[in-house]
Order: structure tokens, then C-alpha cells, then sequence
């Protein structure tokens, strides 16, 4: 009877165990915290074509919700995203600022004339302590902050159509 | 006035000195800081180690915070509201941890009693 009980809570405790690892290996090994409703830092950065330097909350305090978009002239994934950009812009009305993460201010705004500008203002972050302390993983990285600098909802990775629906949908709010 | 010189200089050297050892320990204390945070990006790697962008961004980030007067706890702070407390190697307990800090002292008592149970009983 004693040797039947060691056995069955051996048995379960295994079971448990294989559960756990199971579920665990299921899971993207990648933690993400959730970062809605938190206030975004201050931060004020130059402006890439005027060279003034520009406080976010100027900005922010202005419209019901910004669009604050990572990017850089050697991104990849930058480029293909750029066209939903565009459209954020051009159908939404959307106002959309741009961090230009640790690039070659030439390269980025050959980028911008070659590809079109949606963004109102484009802030330089030439050793991207902004896009760190706004708590930005790499890029490309997109933020819905409100007038009260709540971010709404962070996007990690290039923007998809899918995506732009949803931030039209956010703002129409 | 020779001694005034003399005095001058030895206050002089005395600032460079301190000055020195002051971004010495600025250096120290942002490499103690980044080996106790997780890169992201190359996970499996310090902060320290690492050289991705993000990683050097981090750094750059932590000596400013330093110069700036912020503490080691508020740096930490700083960190975990942006990226959770996972970036930290040594996690804090809390009601999301606890399991991860208890679970081995419990198998370690229950092997204990199973060890101590088998010897007195043979």
C-alpha cells in the first residue's frame, strides 16, 4: 500500500513536471511585458532636416494620439513597412513622428526623399539612448501614445496592413 | 609666495585625482551594472557582453543615468518598468517569482527528511 502511494505521487509529480516543460516549450521564448497605459519619458531630440531641438511633449500635448515609428535608413524591414506609413498619413490623417535610430543623417534623408515623408517631425537618435529609455527592443518599433502620454499600444516589427487597421481603429475612438 | 605655488599646485593634483577616481568608479559601476542585466536581443548574453546595438545603446544609457546622479536601485527601476523584471539576472521575489526561490528549498527539505528517514529506519 505504502509502496503504491510513493509510486502514484512519483508518477504525478513526473506528470506535472512533463506538463510544465511542455507548456513552457509552447512559449515564445521571448518576454515582452506589457507596456500599455504606462506613461513614456520626456525626451526631446533634433530635428533630422532643421537641426532644432524638439521636446516630445510639444508635440504629444497637441494631438489625441501620436504615432512615434523607429526606424533607419539600414533597416530592412524599415523599407517594407514604409508604404503603410505612408498610407497612416495620407488616408488616416494620423500624426506621425519619426526616431531615426543610430543612422547616417545623409542616408536618412536620401531614405525619406527616395520613399516619401509621413512623418511630421523626425527626431535624431544618433546613439539611441531615446529609443532605449522610451524601452524600444531594435527596429522597426511603432508606439500609439495619447495627449496624457500613455502609450496605447507598441507595435515590435514592421507595420502590416492588418496593423494599420487596428491603429486607424485606436484613433477613431 | 613659493609655499602659496606650491600649496596651488598640490590642490591642483589633488581635483585631477579625485576627478579621476570618480570616472573610475562611474566605469566600475556601469560594468556592475550591465553584468547583472540581460541582452534582449542575444539572449543568453550580459549586457556587458554583448555588442549588439541594443546592448550598446544600454550601456551608453546606464553611464549617462550615472553621471546624471541616479542610483544603482533606480537604474534597475528604470529598467525592469521598460523591459520587466527579466532583464535583471538576480530576480527579486515577488508573487511571480516565489515558486522559482521556494521550490528548491522545499525539494531540499523533502530530500533531506526522505535521506534522514531512510538512515534511522536502517
Amino acid at each position: 500500500m505504502k509502496k503504491n502511494i510513493i509510486y502514484l505521487t512519483t508518477s504525478l509529480f513526473a506528470a506535472f513536471i512533463f506538463i510544465l516543460f511542455y507548456i513552457g516549450l509552447e512559449k515564445p521564448n521571448t518576454y515582452i511585458p506589457n507596456q500599455n497605459n504606462k506613461k513614456i519619458i520626456q525626451f526631446s531630440g533634433e530635428d533630422l532636416f532643421t537641426g532644432l531641438k524638439i521636446n516630445s511633449n510639444d508635440i504629444i500635448s497637441k494631438n489625441k494620439f501620436i504615432i512615434i515609428n523607429i526606424w533607419a535608413s539600414w533597416c530592412l524591414p524599415c523599407r517594407s513597412e514604409h508604404t503603410n506609413l505612408m498610407d497612416l498619413k495620407n488616408i488616416y490623417n494620423v500624426t506621425l513622428i519619426g526616431l531615426n535610430y543610430k543612422d547616417k543623417s545623409l542616408n536618412a534623408k536620401k531614405f525619406i526623399n527616395e520613399l516619401g515623408n509621413p512623418f511630421e517631425n523626425i527626431l535624431t537618435d544618433p546613439n539611441g539612448i531615446i529609443s532605449i529609455e522610451i524601452g524600444a527592443y531594435g527596429i522597426p518599433e511603432t508606439f500609439i501614445i495619447n495627449s496624457e502620454s500613455k502609450i496605447i499600444k507598441k507595435f515590435i516589427g514592421p507595420l502590416t496592413k492588418r496593423n494599420i487597421k487596428e491603429i486607424s481603429e485606436i484613433i477613431k475612438q | 609666495m613659493k609655499y602659496c605655488k606650491f600649496f596651488l599646485i598640490i590642490i591642483f593634483f589633488i581635483l585631477i585625482l579625485e576627478e579621476s577616481l570618480k570616472a573610475n568608479n562611474n566605469i566600475l559601476l556601469v560594468d556592475k551594472i550591465s553584468k547583472n542585466l540581460r541582452c534582449l536581443i542575444c539572449q543568453g548574453q550580459s549586457i556587458y557582453d554583448s555588442q549588439s546595438d541594443f546592448a550598446i545603446s544600454m550601456k551608453l544609457l546606464i553611464k549617462k543615468k550615472i553621471n546624471e546622479g541616479q542610483s544603482e536601485k533606480q537604474i534597475y527601476d528604470l529598467l525592469k518598468s521598460k523591459y520587466g523584471a527579466w532583464i535583471v539576472y538576480d530576480p527579486e521575489i515577488n508573487e511571480k517569482t516565489l515558486v522559482l526561490w521556494i521550490f528548491p528549498l522545499i525539494l531540499f527539505i523533502f530530500g533531506g527528511i526522505l535521506i534522514i528517514r531512510k538512515v534511522f529506519i536502517n
